[in-house]
C-alpha cells in the first residue's frame, strides 16, 4: 500500500523540480533568445517564440557599441584586482590561521564587517581622492576599490582552508629549520590551493558583476561591461536586442565560474556563514 | 594551538593585507566623515564652507531620506519573508533522499540566479515586463490576466523590484537553508520520521532548531544586501517612476552624483553605515560566535 503513495509523492516532487529548474533557467533562456532576435521581431506584440534567429545584435554591440572594449576593461579589472586580492590575502590569511596575536578577533572582525559597508559609502569621498591623484577613469582605481569586498573573501575563504591543513606538517618543518615563509610557500600554499582557487572564482564574480564604483569612477576610459549595459537605456527607443546580446555576453563567463564553484558560491556569498 | 611568531614576521604576513584594507576601506570613509561635516557641491565649490552637523540634522529630518528608508525597509518586509518560505521548501524537497540526478540539476540551476550580474538582472527585468512587449505580460494573457504597466506605474514598479529581488535571492536563501538541514544529525532525523508521519513536526520540532543559525545568517546578509541594494532597481527604473523605487542606496547616489552634492550624500552615507552597523551588530553578536 505504501509504493503508490510514494511514487506519487515522487511524481510531486519531480513536478517540483521541474519548476523550480524552470524558474532559474527561463529568464536567461528569454535573454539568449532576445538577444538572437532583429529589432523589428523583439517589437512584435505578443512577443514570438519561434523566429529566425540573427547573431547581427552580438556583432553591433561587440564593434559599433564597444562592448568589446567594455569587456576587455571587465577583463583586466577582475583579474588583476583577483590576483592582488590573493597575492595580498593568502599570507594574511595563513597568519590568521596559524600565529598567535593580540588583537586577533578584531582584525577578524573587521575583515567580516567589509562584507557589510554599501559601496555608495565610499564611491563618493573616493571619487574625490582619485580626481586630486589623476586616477579618475583608470583601471587601477577599480582595481583598488574592489579590493574592498574580494581581500575579505580571499582571507576569510584561505584561514578556513589553512585551518584545515594539519599543523604536524609545519611543526616538522620547523623543527628542521625552516623559516615561516618557507613553510607558507613550499608546504600550505600549495595544500592549500583548492581554497585559493575558489576564492579567487568568487573574487573574479564579484569583481566582474560590480556597477556602483564602476558607474561613479570609470565613466569612459576604463568603463566597465555592466556600466556600458547602463547606458544603452538612456536613448530613446530601447534596442532589445541589442540589450539582451550585451547582457548575454556580460552573463556568460560569471554563469560559467559559477557553475565550477557552484558548491562554494553560498559560501563565498555568506562570508563562510554557511559551510 | 597556535603559535606566537616575531612581530616582524607577523607583520610581513599580515601587514600589507592590513594596508590595502586601510588604504581601500578606512581612509575613504574618513573623508566621507569628513566632507559630511562640509556644505560641498562639485557644481558651486566656491560656496564649500563648514556646516558643523547642519548635513545630519537635514538628513535626519528630511522626509525623502526616511522614504527612501521606508521603502527599503517594506522591500526587505516583503520579499525576504517570501524567500524563506519558497527557499525553506526548495531546500526541504532537495534534502530528501531520491531522484538524485534531478537534484544535481536543480542544485546547479539554484547558482545561476544569484551570480547573475546585478545589473543584469535589472536590464532583464526590463524587457521581460514591458507592457507591450514583454513576455511577463504576454504569460498573464493567457489566464486572462490584462497587461499590466510594470516599468510605468509607481506600484506596479515596485511590485517588479520586489519580484526579481525574490528571483535572484530565493536560490541563495535555499541553499543556506539547505546547508543548515544536512546539519541536523541523520540519526535523529530518521528517528523523528519513524516517529510521526508529518512532516511538519518533524520540521517544526527537529530540524528547526538546526535551522535556526542559517536563518540568522539569512536576515543579516538579507538586510546588509537590501541596504546596498542599487544595481537591480538603478537598471530596471532608475529609482523611478517619481521616487517610486528609489531606495536608499539610490538615493544616495542621486543626490551625490546628479545633484553632485557630495557633502549631503556623505551625511547620508554615514547615517545609513551607522544604521547598517547597529543592525549587523545586532545579528553578530547572536550568531558568529566563532574565531
Amino acid at each position: 500500500m505504501a509504493a503508490p503513495v510514494q511514487s506519487k509523492n515522487l511524481w510531486a516532487e519531480g513536478v517540483l523540480l521541474v519548476l523550480i529548474c524552470t524558474f532559474c533557467i527561463f529568464p536567461f533562456y528569454w535573454m539568449v533568445t532576445t538577444s538572437l532576435k532583429t529589432q523589428v521581431i523583439a517589437l512584435q506584440s505578443p512577443p514570438l517564440w519561434w523566429f529566425t534567429p540573427t547573431l547581427a545584435n552580438y556583432w553591433e554591440v561587440l564593434f559599433e557599441d564597444k562592448v568589446g572594449f567594455a569587456l576587455i576593461n571587465s577583463m583586466i579589472v577582475a583579474s588583476c584586482t583577483t590576483a592582488l586580492a590573493v597575492g595580498l590575502g593568502c599570507p594574511a590569511a595563513y597568519a590568521l590561521a596559524r600565529f598567535e596575536f593580540r588583537g586577533k578577533k578584531d582584525l577578524w572582525f573587521w575583515f567580516i564587517t567589509n562584507r557589510f559597508v554599501s559601496p555608495v559609502v565610499l564611491a563618493f569621498p573616493v571619487f574625490l581622492i582619485s580626481r586630486d591623484l589623476g586616477l579618475r577613469d583608470t583601471h587601477m582605481a577599480l582595481i583598488l576599490m574592489y579590493l574592498t569586498f574580494t581581500l575579505p573573501i580571499v582571507i576569510w575563504i584561505c584561514t578556513d582552508q589553512f585551518r584545515s591543513i594539519p599543523k604536524e606538517l609545519d611543526e616538522a618543518a620547523l623543527l628542521e629549520g625552516a623559516s615561516q615563509w618557507v613553510i607558507f610557500r613550499r608546504i600550505c600554499l600549495p595544500l592549500a590551493m583548492p581554497g585559493v582557487a575558489v576564492s579567487a572564482i568568487l573574487s573574479f564574480i564579484f569583481s566582474w558583476n560590480e556597477l556602483l564604483f564602476a558607474y561613479i569612477l570609470a565613466p569612459k576610459n576604463a568603463k566597465t561591461a555592466p556600466a556600458m549595459a547602463v547606458t544603452f537605456m538612456e536613448g530613446y527607443s530601447v534596442p532589445f536586442g541589442k540589450i539582451m546580446a550585451t547582457s548575454t555576453l556580460i552573463v556568460i563567463p560569471v554563469l560559467i565560474f559559477a557553475l565550477l564553484a557552484s558548491k562554494h558560491l553560498v559560501r563565498g556569498l555568506t562570508m563562510g556563514a554557511v559551510k | 594551538m597556535t603559535m606566537r611568531v616575531p612581530r616582524r614576521t607577523l607583520f610581513a604576513f599580515i601587514g600589507p593585507a592590513v594596508f590595502a584594507l586601510l588604504l581601500v576601506g578606512v581612509v575613504p570613509l574618513g573623508f566621507a566623515v569628513w566632507r559630511s561635516f562640509y556644505y560641498f557641491n562639485l557644481t558651486k565649490l566656491s560656496e564649500s564652507r563648514f556646516v558643523g552637523l547642519d548635513n545630519y540634522a537635514f538628513v535626519l529630518t528630511d522626509p525623502v531620506f526616511w522614504q527612501a528608508m521606508g521603502r527599503t525597509a517594506t522591500l526587505f518586509a516583503v520579499a525576504v519573508p517570501v524567500q524563506i518560505f519558497l527557499g525553506l521548501t526548495i531546500a526541504l524537497v532537495l534534502h530528501r533522499p531520491g531522484l538524485g540526478f534531478f537534484k544535481v540539476l536543480a542544485r546547479l540551476s539554484l547558482v545561476l540566479p544569484m551570480a547573475t550580474t546585478y545589473a543584469v538582472v535589472g536590464l532583464l527585468a526590463q524587457v521581460m515586463l514591458n507592457q507591450k512587449y514583454g513576455v511577463i505580460n504576454q504569460m498573464l494573457g493567457w489566464i486572462g490576466i490584462d497587461p499590466i504597466n510594470f516599468i510605468g506605474d509607481p506600484t506596479n514598479a515596485f511590485i517588479g523590484v520586489i519580484i526579481w529581488d525574490i528571483w535572484q535571492w530565493t536560490p541563495f536563501v535555499a541553499l543556506i537553508l539547505l546547508a543548515g538541514l544536512s546539519t541536523v544529525p541523520p540519526e535523529i532525523e530518521e528517528a523523528a520520521q519513524l516517529e510521526t508521519k508529518s512532516n511538519w513536526v518533524v520540521l517544526r520540532h527537529v530540524q528547526l532548531p538546526y535551522l535556526i543559525p542559517s536563518l540568522v545568517a539569512v536576515l543579516i546578509l538579507r538586510t546588509a544586501d537590501t541596504l546596498k541594494l542599487f544595481d537591480m532597481p538603478f537598471t530596471m527604473t532608475r529609482g523611478g517612476p517619481g521616487s517610486a523605487t528609489e531606495f536608499i542606496a539610490i538615493l544616495i547616489e542621486r543626490v551625490g552624483n546628479r545633484q553632485f552634492d557630495i557633502g549631503m550624500a556623505s551625511a547620508q552615507s554615514i547615517i545609513m553605515l551607522a544604521i547598517t552597523i547597529a543592525l549587523a551588530r545586532l545579528y553578530i553578536r547572536f550568531f558568529y560566535r566563532e574565531v
